[in-house]
């Protein structure tokens, strides 16, 4: 049995790590409810953020530079994406989208190696995120503390979009009922594809935020989307709170059973889901009649 | 592709000139750039693929988690092997495989409740899993990232004249065995009544549902044959390199599976053999280029998204479509989607000889003497709304009866509870004397209530006569039967079944369309003629007259009047017109509850029925006599 000063240790790595696939989930979800897209390519994205900081902080200290000018870039690649591909697919079958988005991945992840070489690669802690701080019953490392921080601004903001915003209103309503906010004549276009551009700065700028955690690789993304699928799978579809607890959830869970027995910290990520789709198959907070 | 009955030269025409393309390749590939072992590798990849196909080309069902089974299958072959627990090869390969399966069932039981999108999202978790338990837990089994190296190569023969199958020609000879065997399985299989199946439930599976087949379990079972064909794959892999590696698990194997099975084609059982050929062939000629050499991968995810934008059927998909235009000369619109409508010529029904009776009826129930179908106290809510409130009516055997009411007064939900497709919130349905309520739509329709929907539900790839056999097959194969190597049309029981109703509905001379060049009231037939061929005791009809041109409706209107003389029906109908003339009872429906029942002659003279249903309008338009 681990000891007390152990556990909260991984709890509050639980928490950092929760934060970052809550809000990597939140980017996939708001997608797939709203345009009814999954984007397979979301892993891909995640890293391809991780190497937008990387490239900035190679010419300059500022990790709050990097990340307004990888947001900017995750944005664009974003609108890009939707506009000359993402768009020819909303009438096509599901299958379609998913294997279109995959191998839109497969680009983005090989384009990152041929660039950038298959080695992974350091990314400097800002100065402000250098050292450990003392809680009082422990000591912590500074810059994982700010994740959560960081994190939570980032959900926070992402939730003022989705519950105080027009824009928001009609990502919720798509939500519920794709074919009745196309009915209502809202320029569907436009939100769509705002949409699935600030679901791909979610995954982006969780990338930028972990970078730093982490050595970058071209093929980070790979785990990182499969447990964003398990967040997604247990907080329910299309559910921004889902999203979030699902996250942190998953974030716990790793960390906890680490704590015991590293070996079993992901087979114990996926055993919950396992069990969660046997009691009740549509997550958390997903809605019903909804598969 | 499909055999022709009595043509048994042609049985094994793909077999052959498979056999004769995988010689010609094995010959060409050293000229230009390839080898033995590519050679091998490629059929590894595409008897893997197999059952992915089977999987996902014919069923629907895109998995990204395929790796699960290619490592299992592989690990424990090579695990048998390395620890000499098995001496013979092609016993580890064979336990191998069944473990692949063991797992296909356990992850399927848990994958398949979830549709679509959702069920590419666990499968993909599920493939994760099983790198994971490699990885870590099990690695003092399974080497961890180093893998299982030294798996032993098989021998034939016993004693001294036994010899060893080497790397080379001869290895690739085996793993050619398997594949061949492998894809002569595959191809009974989408042949047989059970691939029949999973084509409808392909294109859509809440109708094969209702039409009888318990779709949950069909989908089970090509998982798990989609998990077996991995296993033996991932086996055949340790044995053909001597070495288990731990990427056999990993998500870059599902996804490259993915990938080759839509270069190649999907839903043609070649197509991940061409597609694994392009993927492995350019992967290492490219990688010899130098300065694009690190780009291959790049260029073949190139490849596959402009081939699924752009080309969706793959090279084998297109090949055979372009084989279909040319030398059948069919035209395309019978295998693609676009419909061409025909104009509607005018309904073709047959005059007045009896109607043909058909072969595979209901099964016999055990009370005879009980109402066919009775509804007892039935209420459903939604929410706050009470769609459905305490309705009671009995339909006696033989009789049509007719339920009617305005929008909104709980008609289909009515339908749907006495069809099993909802569960009622209070009450029972009885049928033949038997509680049937909960017992799902799959179950009702195989104790022998089928239903034509008010919206058509037809399977829009499928011809007229395929649509009404995947129906007929439900009553002869039950809720499943794993039928999986005979003819799908070689069932003279179901044939003339599937005759019978052609004939009753007026189709037999469209039987080879495919619905979307129907005209509307010939759909509207179809959609009568798939419950009907379903061979139902009772027969639901919602709304068939809606929508329907004035010579359609008279015509549709005798082939109901006709089929209500040799079995039950009832029918939700607006036309008052219809109902009056074709009705021994009425129900009459309004707010969800029942307002009155009895005859025709009743219910226009029901004051309260003229109050708040007919209305005014009675006084107009006297219906009925």
């Amino acid at each position: 049995m681990p000891g007390l000063p152990l556990l909260l240790a991984q709890a509050f790595n639980g928490l950092a790590l929760g934060s970052l696939l809550a809000l990597s989930a939140s980017g996939l979800t708001i997608t797939l409810g709203t345009l009814g897209v999954l984007n397979f390519a979301h892993g891909a994205l995640f890293m391809l953020g991780a190497y937008a900081v990387f490239v900035v902080l190679g010419h300059t200290d500022s990790l709050l530079l990097a990340v307004v000018l990888g947001g900017g870039f995750m944005i664009l690649v974003g609108l890009v994406f939707e506009r000359v591909v993402i768009r020819l697919y909303y009438d096509r079958p599901a299958e379609d989208q998913i294997l279109v988005t995959f191998g839109l991945g497969i680009l983005i992840v090989e384009g990152v190696r041929f660039i950038f070489g298959g080695l992974s690669q350091r990314v400097p802690l800002p100065s402000w995120g250098q050292g450990i701080v003392s809680l009082g019953f422990m000591i912590y490392p500074k810059y994982r503390l700010e994740v959560i921080g960081i994190v939570a601004i980032a959900l926070f903001a992402l939730y003022v979009v989705l519950y105080r915003t027009r824009i928001g209103l009609v990502v919720r309503a798509g939500i519920e009922d794709t074919m009745m906010v196309n009915m209502l004549g809202i320029n569907v276009r436009r939100t769509f594809m705002l949409v699935f551009a600030m679901g791909v700065l979610a995954a982006g700028f969780a990338g930028m935020v972990y970078a730093p955690l982490v050595s970058v690789d071209p093929d980070m993304g790979g785990p990182f989307l499969a447990e964003s699928f398990v967040v997604v799978v247990i907080g329910g579809l299309g559910s921004f709170p889902g999203a979030v607890a699902g996250g942190l959830i998953a974030g716990e869970i790793i960390s906890l059973t680490s704590a015991f027995n590293p070996d079993y910290s992901y087979v114990m990520l996926y055993a919950v889901m396992a069990l969660l789709l046997v009691v009740q198959p549509r997550g958390l907070f997903g809605p019903e009649g909804r598969a | 592709m499909i055999p022709k009955h009595g043509d048994r030269s042609a049985a094994f025409l793909p077999e052959a000139a498979l056999i004769a393309a995988l010689v010609a390749g094995f010959f060409v590939l050293p000229f230009i750039g390839g080898s033995a072992d590519l050679f091998g590798r490629i059929l590894i990849w595409g008897l893997f693929g197999l059952g992915f196909d089977l999987l996902f080309g014919y069923t629907g069902l895109l998995s990204f988690g395929q790796a699960a089974f290619y490592g299992t299958g592989g690990y424990v072959s090579a695990w048998l092997l390395t620890t000499h627990a098995i001496g013979s090869v092609w016993l580890a390969l064979a336990f191998g495989t069944l473990a692949a399966g063991v797992w296909g069932v356990l992850i399927g039981w848990l994958a398949l409740r979830r549709v679509g999108i959702y069920f590419a999202m666990i499968t993909l978790a599920f493939g994760q899993i099983s790198f994971f338990l490699e990885n870590s837990p099990l690695a003092a089994w399974t080497g961890g990232e180093n893998g299982l190296p030294g798996v032993p190569v098989p021998r034939i023969g016993f004693g001294a004249g036994s010899f060893a199958i080497t790397s080379g020609w001869r290895m690739d000879t085996l793993v050619a065995a398997f594949f061949l065997v492998g894809f002569a399985l595959a191809r009974r299989i989408v042949h047989s009544p059970f691939g029949a199946v999973l084509r409808a439930i392909k294109d859509n599976a809440d109708r094969t549902a209702a039409l009888g087949h318990a779709v949950g379990r069909y989908k089970l079972a090509v998982f798990v044959i989609a998990a077996l064909y991995a296993g033996l794959a991932g086996g055949l892999l340790g044995v053909f390199q001597s070495y288990m590696p731990p990427e056999a698990f990993s998500l870059d194997t599902s996804g490259q599976l993915v990938a080759q099975t839509v270069i190649g084609g999907v839903g043609t059982l070649v197509g991940p053999l061409l597609g694994g050929a392009v993927w492995l062939y350019l992967e290492q000629n490219l990688q010899r280029i130098p300065g694009v050499g690190g780009l291959w991968k790049f260029l073949l995810g190139l490849i596959f998204v402009l081939l699924i934008t752009l080309f969706r059927r793959g090279i084998a998909g297109s090949l055979r479509a372009f084989w279909r235009r040319t030398r059948i000369g069919r035209p395309d619109s019978l295998a693609g989607r676009g419909p061409a409508t025909l104009e509607s010529t005018l309904p073709s029904l047959p005059p007045h000889p009896p109607l043909p009776s058909l072969p595979l009826a209901a099964p016999a129930v055990r009370s005879a003497g009980a109402p066919a179908l009775e509804a007892r106290g039935l209420s459903k809510n939604f929410g706050g709304i009470r769609a459905v409130q305490n309705v009671s009516l009995t339909v006696e055997r033989g009789t049509v009866q007719a339920v009617i009411g305005p929008n909104g007064a709980g008609k289909t939900t009515l339908f749907k509870m006495l069809h099993g497709e909802v569960t009622p919130s209070a009450g029972d349905v009885l049928f033949f004397g038997q509680r049937i309520t909960g017992l799902g739509v799959t179950g009702a329709c195989q104790a022998g209530i089928g239903k034509s929907y008010q919206v058509n539900q037809l399977f829009s790839t499928l011809t007229v006569r395929e649509n009404v056999r995947v129906a007929a097959l439900a009553r002869s194969l039950g809720a499943f039967r794993p039928a999986l190597f005979g003819a799908a049309t070689a069932i003279p029981k179901v044939e003339r079944q599937v005759e019978a109703v052609l004939a009753t509905v007026g189709l037999e001379g469209r039987a080879d369309l495919l619905p979307g060049t129907l005209a509307y009231g010939e759909k509207r037939r179809l959609e009568i003629g798939l419950s009907l061929a379903a061979g139902p005791h009772v027969l639901l009809l919602d709304e068939p007259l809606a929508g329907m041109s004035p010579e359609e409706r008279v015509a549709t209107k005798r082939l109901i009047a006709r089929l209500g003389e040799q079995s039950t029906l009832v029918i939700v109908e607006h036309d008052m017109d219809a109902v009056f003339e074709l009705a021994q009872r009425i129900s009459v429906l309004a707010n969800g509850v029942l307002l009155a029942q009895g005859t025709p002659a009743d219910i226009q003279n029901d004051p309260a029925v003229q109050e708040a249903y007919l209305g005014g309008l009675h006084a107009h338009e006297p219906v009925g006599g």
